[in-house]
């Protein structure tokens, strides 16, 4: 085989980069504006609260004291669920929630770092001591949804998983104390 | 070749026999999480993870740095056509990182390092682990350094040449990793060793994982840039034609030099201890990490469009069927295409600020990176083995059909693992996980899948054993070899490049004011306001 130089002129071969170079360029400003029109106008915002929390006392007062894990519905009507999650369970392991609604789930760990995500819809989050881990979301689907701890957090993480109770809004009544648990099933 | 093809091949079979060791842990493992492994009772978890870290550790680490080593050493003896330059510290440096991996491979099985390969704390290993892993990085800083310093007296013995891009681009990947490691290295040294040793009881868990962000998406650039030296050095060559532009080469070089640092937080994206703006800028500047890869796409269709007219090929497309598609160099470039074009569509879903919440720690990401990384980099270190195997050893290989056969289960098994996977993903199935219960309904609809992903990962051994039986069997192979060029000259030659296109020293301080731009804030805040820390849990 012959490895004769192939007569392309420079000028050609610049052109056809600045041509390509042109091209990338329109793709990465598409790709650009597509992130962040859709960031801005449908409010996309990953759990970004940065919020501090001591992860050797969280379980002794305030929001995650025992008392206060799981489901309330505050006098507004705002739906807050709170799970502390630790080597290797969520506490509460079930949550119970309204569909059609806005819920707030707010997570902490006193140990090392865990993970979460509800399967079958878009809520996903790092639960990393020192740190309230936020989510707003809204489900859709009256199911019982898998919540797995999805980072690796020493030999038992497999066995680390809770159920997401997802009630009509019509099943969905706080006691007087405005908690809701769980329904046997 | 001056006398550093023992050094070399020494890298070389390191790398590989523990590509061999992690492969055959990678098929265990798809069985073990898989419905037929599933509920045996043994083997225990405390086994899965031992085994996941060994493979991550392997596969990541080992197989890599001392693959990019050993051809760090090649290139620089090859292009330059001049002695290694402190061939002693080479060897220096070998023997460290050997060391370092016996450290850490022991505690590993001990079962007393399983962190994985990540090592997030709180969770601590032994601290024989970390100090292994120190070792090995200081013996990729000695490279780095013989690697400057190699560059630095050609230059000197050939004022206003421009440094062959085989070597420009080593040299842009050893300054890659230098600021790559610097954040590892800082979590290491200053958080997570003395925390293992017991020195300190508690630990900022949010600091180390920002710190080890710094390193995590530009050591995958790091991997990748060999794979990237062949395609633009090497495969034109190999194909028959020549390199279409070596300045988009060094150009691709120096991009990856500057964005692959200041855009690590996108691992990120789902973490308390990040605010939403930071999260946003390296979002928006990953978005550029994908430039010099559609460069690399254009320059090396372009260069191989030469090859395929030159042996006849006509019209639009007909040049694509007239390349040596016989040669293996230049099957596995297209299978590589073919793997980086699936992996990257993945890419930019992980990319996407929203869509990351679909994706993040499940099976998805698993398979994306095993796509791009073990798929299209793994395959062009195959590729760059074969061609300079001969070199180092003298002989020829029998025959090219087992090394074609060797890169097409390479390919095979890879797409039959990781699309399955990529589809576990987006059901949510989640990563790292030692046995799935599949007695649950929503799990127990994955397990065909599962199955399906476990007999790709039973392909990818054959292709690993078979690869490591055509490396041994060239060993004995009575041909001689035959005398042939390896690198591609450009179409047009370089004769004179700007001081910018032939060196690193602007780069390095652009670097700088991205990484405080990007860094600066977000790992200052741990400081200007420290989270609580957590207290040490030791593994070991
Ligand atoms: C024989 C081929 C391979 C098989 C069957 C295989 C299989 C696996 C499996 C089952 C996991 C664990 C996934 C989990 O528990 O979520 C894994 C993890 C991993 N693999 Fe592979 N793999 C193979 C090749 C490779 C290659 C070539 C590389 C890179 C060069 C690689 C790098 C990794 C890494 C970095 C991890 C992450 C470990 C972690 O999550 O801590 N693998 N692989
Ligand atoms: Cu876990
Ligand atoms: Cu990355």
């Amino acid at each position: 085989m012959t490895d004769r130089p192939p007569e392309i002129h420079e000028q050609r071969i610049l052109g056809t980069e600045l041509l390509w170079a042109v091209g990338v360029g329109v793709l990465v400003a598409a790709t650009l504006s597509v992130v962040v029109f859709t960031a801005l106008s449908r409010d996309i915002n990953p759990p970004s609260n940065v919020e501090r929390i001591d992860p050797k006392t969280l379980h002794l007062s305030g929001e995650f004291a025992e008392h206060n894990l799981g489901t309330t519905v505050g006098p507004d009507g705002r739906v807050t669920a709170r799970m502390i999650a630790t080597q290797f369970m969520f506490v509460p392991r079930c949550i119970a929630v309204p569909s059609g609604r806005a819920v707030t789930l707010r997570f902490a760990s006193p140990d090392v770092i865990h993970g979460l995500l509800i399967t079958r819809t878009n809520v996903n989050t790092m639960v990393v001591p020192g740190f309230v881990a936020q989510v707003h979301t809204e489900f859709t689907r009256d199911e019982d949804l898998l919540m797995p701890c999805h980072e690796y957090c020493g030999l038992g993480h497999s066995e680390m998983w809770a159920t997401v109770q997802v009630m009509p809004d019509d099943r969905f009544k706080p006691g007087p104390d405005g908690r809701v648990s769980c329904a046997q099933r | 070749m001056r006398n550093v093809e023992r050094l070399c091949l020494a890298h070389f079979w390191v790398a590989f026999a523990a590509f061999l060791v992690a492969s055959l842990l990678g098929a265990w493992q798809m069985w073990v999480r898989s419905p037929l492994g599933a509920n045996i009772g043994t083997p225990t978890p405390g086994h899965y993870f031992m085994s996941v870290t060994a493979h991550g550790v392997s596969m990541a680490y080992v197989l890599t740095t001392f693959f990019i080593m050993g051809f760090g050493y090649f290139v620089a003896v090859t292009s330059l056509g001049r002695p290694l330059p402190g061939k002693v510290w080479a060897w220096i440096a070998f023997w460290m990182a050997i060391v370092g991996v016996v450290m850490v491979l022991i505690p590993i099985i001990m079962g007393q390092a399983s962190v994985l390969f990540t090592f997030y704390p709180p969770l601590t290993a032994s601290p024989w682990f970390y100090i292994g892993l120190v070792l090995v990085v200081v013996g990729s800083w000695v490279w780095c350094i013989l690697m400057f310093v190699a560059m630095r007296e050609w230059k000197r013995e050939n004022p206003g040449q421009p440094v062959p891009l085989a070597m420009f681009a080593t040299v842009a990947n050893a300054v890659m990793w230098l600021w790559t490691t610097v954040g590892v290295a800082a979590e290491l040294l200053f958080q997570v060793i003395p925390a293992s040793l017991g020195i300190v009881q508690t630990i900022d868990a949010g600091l180390a994982r920002t710190l080890f962000s710094w390193t995590l998406h530009a050591i995958v650039y790091f991997w990748l840039i060999p794979a990237y030296i062949a395609l633009y050095t090497m495969i034109p060559r190999a194909a028959g034609g020549r390199l279409y532009s070596d300045t988009m080469g060094r150009l691709t070089f120096i991009l990856f030099l500057v964005y692959s640092l200041p855009v690590g937080m996108h691992h990120l994206m789902m973490d308390p201890e990040h605010g939403n703006g930071w999260k946003f800028i390296q979002m928006l500047l990953t978005v550029f990490v994908s430039v010099p890869t559609l460069l690399t796409i254009f320059t090396i269709m372009a260069s191989l469009e030469i090859a395929g007219r030159l042996r006849g090929g006509r019209g639009v497309f007909g040049w694509i069927a007239k390349l040596p598609w016989e040669r293996p160099a230049v099957l596995a470039t297209g299978l590589a295409f073919v793997m980086l074009g699936f992996g990257g569509f993945g890419g930019l879903i992980n990319m996407g600020y929203g869509m990351n919440a679909m994706v993040h720690n499940t099976s998805w990401v698993t398979a994306h990176f095993h796509l791009i990384f073990g798929g299209s980099v793994v395959i062009m270190y195959f590729a760059i083995a074969y061609e300079i195997w001969p070199r180092l050893t003298g002989r020829e290989h029998a025959s090219p059909a087992p090394l074609r056969w060797q890169l097409w289960l390479w390919f095979i098994g890879m797409m039959v693992m990781t699309l399955p996977w990529h589809l576990l993903g987006l059901q949510g199935q989640w990563r790292r996980v030692a046995n799935f219960n599949y007695a649950d309904p929503i799990i127990a609809a994955w397990g065909p899948w599962v199955l399906v992903s476990f007999f790709g990962g039973l392909v990818l051994l054959a292709s690993a054993l078979l690869f490591v039986r055509n490396l041994a069997v060239l060993h004995r192979s009575p041909l001689p070899v035959a005398q042939r060029p390896l690198y591609a000259l450009a179409v047009h030659p370089p004769h004179r490049v700007p001081a910018a296109l032939n060196g690193f020293g602007l780069w390095n301080v652009l670097v700088l004011v991205l990484m405080l731009l990007a860094y600066g804030y977000p790992i200052a805040q741990f400081v200007i306001e420290p989270s609580p820390a957590a207290m040490v849990h030791r593994m070991h």
